[in-house]
């Protein structure tokens, strides 16, 4: 009986976390964009410089109309921003937040492998979206995005494979444990990789070229409406809390700090995220969007030769150090 | 030197990181009302004492959107004698501000002054025809119309200053004469008094009146 609440507590700490988080985030970028363009963004929703403006959103996404073309393939656009939802919601569970298994949804032994495997799958929803639409554009954006997972996962598995290197273990708390604070510089160049091609993975801008509204109007999400659409939107925001999340954890120690690491442990881990969305909002507003060929060169051409650097850099220092 | 690689991208995150830090450029306008220039041309205001019905605004108006209306009244003569007066009256000035064009002939050719700019700006209607407004609201809008700018130091003195002094002179060579008279006419029944307490008896109250005041100057000063 103890056990079902335990689980039954965690899920809910983490669904709750899945659901206020995103918003946390959509709504700092919100005021962050607007002030790094000189403007204020939201001031009404809710009373006080417009807090409550996501919430009012998503009042109105739920009213909106439930739309599915005639010529497109019901069950799979209906299904595509589950799938594009959900996995987000399996890597929340899998992330440590502080030290010891109080602070993680589920201990997972395999962490790296399960996280990257699952988060693979949320490009799986622009895909179907993209299919079963019957829309040229949407189709587009969902070749587009298939191109683009292909081209990114590639540097980011091999980025997470130095540090699975480094620490010894696959597990997310393992790592955490065996981390030390030279890691930092002696990983640098593969967080940059993770948190580069993680963007990418999530489409956000500068690499939203799946979504490029000038030119397919918005890619897999076209034909999408109302509170499918509205999935889709969180899906993306979803997506930036579990990369800098998973970044916070592999690259950047998550609970350790220079002091209270033993209570406030999660603060650090927190703090670090945050940070880190903050980056993710601050690249968004600085750089316009990549070309499409531009994209697939950063991939191939840079990303990958700087992830397997590194991992040949932990390979060495490794074996050094033994 | 060429440019250190990627230093355009870390210039790039400067800016908007500069930016964020900077107040921003954002007008809270129904909450805020805009601070407007002086000269800002919102809307047009009447002066109703001004206007003579000359018609010189209608006709200048390149698309024909003021509307005046008046009638010839006679005003009776001056003097005895003297010839019947006659003036226009008002009856109706509109000014159509769907067509209006903002151009400002209509207050540059005023020649009396009865035509102001206005920083008003929140008139908008629903209904296009409701846009002619009426010699009522024109003149609402009068009492919004701005101080007029201080003249430059160093410039030539207006014309209506001139004309103010020259009458408030008048009237003060007027009010001294006065006074002097008043004064000379204290002295005289003084004396008269003092010869009467002497002369004991003879006591007459010569209270010379001031008569033939000079009225003040018929210049028009001010508005004009």
């Amino acid at each position: 009986m103890n056990d079902v609440l335990d689980v039954a507590l965690r899920l809910l700490i983490v669904f709750v976390v899945f659901l206020v988080a995103p918003l946390v985030v959509g709504q700092t970028e919100h005021k962050v964009m607007a002030h790094m363009q000189g403007r204020l963004g939201p001031m009404y929703a809710g009373g006080f410089h417009g807090w409550a403006q996501l919430v009012a959103d998503g009042v109105k996404f739920a009213q909106k109309e439930d739309i599915v073309p005639a010529a497109a393939d019901r069950r799979v656009f209906q299904l595509a921003p589950a799938v594009a939802l959900l996995p987000y919601l399996l890597v929340l569970v899998v992330i440590p937040v502080g030290p010891g298994d109080g602070a993680v949804g589920q201990v997972v032994d395999a962490g790296i492998f399960f996280v990257l495997a699952v988060m693979g799958i949320g490009v799986l929803g622009s895909l179907m979206a993209g299919w079963a639409s019957a829309n040229k554009y949407s189709l587009l954006g969902g070749l587009r995005s298939a191109a683009q997972l292909l081209a990114y996962e590639l540097p980011m598995l091999l980025a997470a494979a130095s540090v699975a290197m480094a620490a010894g273990t696959v597990s997310l708390t393992g790592i955490l444990d065996a981390f030390e604070w030279w890691w930092l510089p002696w990983q640098i160049i593969g967080a940059l990789v993770f948190f580069v091609a993680g963007l990418a993975e999530l489409q956000r801008p500068p690499f939203d070229m799946p979504v490029a509204d000038s030119e397919i109007i918005f890619g897999a999400y076209t034909e999408y409406t109302g509170l499918r659409f509205a999935l889709f939107l969180l899906s993306e925001y979803a997506g930036i809390v579990v990369l800098c999340g998973l970044t916070t954890v592999l690259f950047l120690g998550g609970w350790h700090g220079p002091f209270g690491a033993d209570g406030l442990g999660w603060v650090w881990t927190l703090l670090k995220a945050a940070v880190l969305a903050f980056v993710v909002i601050w690249l968004r507003v600085t750089y316009p969007r990549l070309r499409e060929d531009q994209l697939q060169k950063l991939a191939w051409t840079t990303l990958i030769p700087l992830a397997l650097a590194q991992i040949a850099l932990t390979g060495i220092v490794k074996v050094a150090i033994n | 030197m060429p440019p250190i690689p990627g230093s355009g991208l870390a210039k790039g995150l400067a800016v908007t990181l500069r930016t964020m830090t900077k107040r921003t450029v954002t007008a809270q306008y129904p909450d805020v009302q805009p601070e407007l220039p002086p000269r800002t041309r919102g809307v047009i205001g009447l002066f109703e004492e001004n206007c003579t019905v000359c018609m010189l605004c209608a006709r200048e108006c390149p698309d024909w959107c003021i509307y005046i209306d008046s009638h010839k009244e006679t005003v009776p003569p001056a003097a005895p004698g003297g010839r019947e007066r006659s003036r226009n009256v008002l009856d109706r000035f509109a000014i159509d501000f769907a067509l209006c064009m903002y151009c400002g002939i209509c207050i540059e050719v005023c020649p009396f002054d009865a035509l102001f700019w206005s920083p008003e700006f929140e008139y908008a209607e629903t209904d296009i025809h409701e846009l002619t407004h009426e010699r009522d609201k024109l003149r609402d809008w009068m009492w919004t119309v701005p101080e007029p700018p201080a003249l430059d130091p160093g410039s030539e003195e207006p014309k209506e200053f001139a004309a103010a002094r020259k009458t408030a002179d008048k009237l003060r060579a007027a009010e001294e004469a006065e006074a002097r008279q008043a004064a000379e006419a204290r002295q005289a029944a003084e004396d008269q008094a003092a010869e009467g307490r002497a002369a004991e008896g003879r006591g007459a109250d010569e209270d010379r009146g001031t008569e033939g005041r000079p009225g003040p100057g018929s210049d028009r000063g001010g508005q004009a």
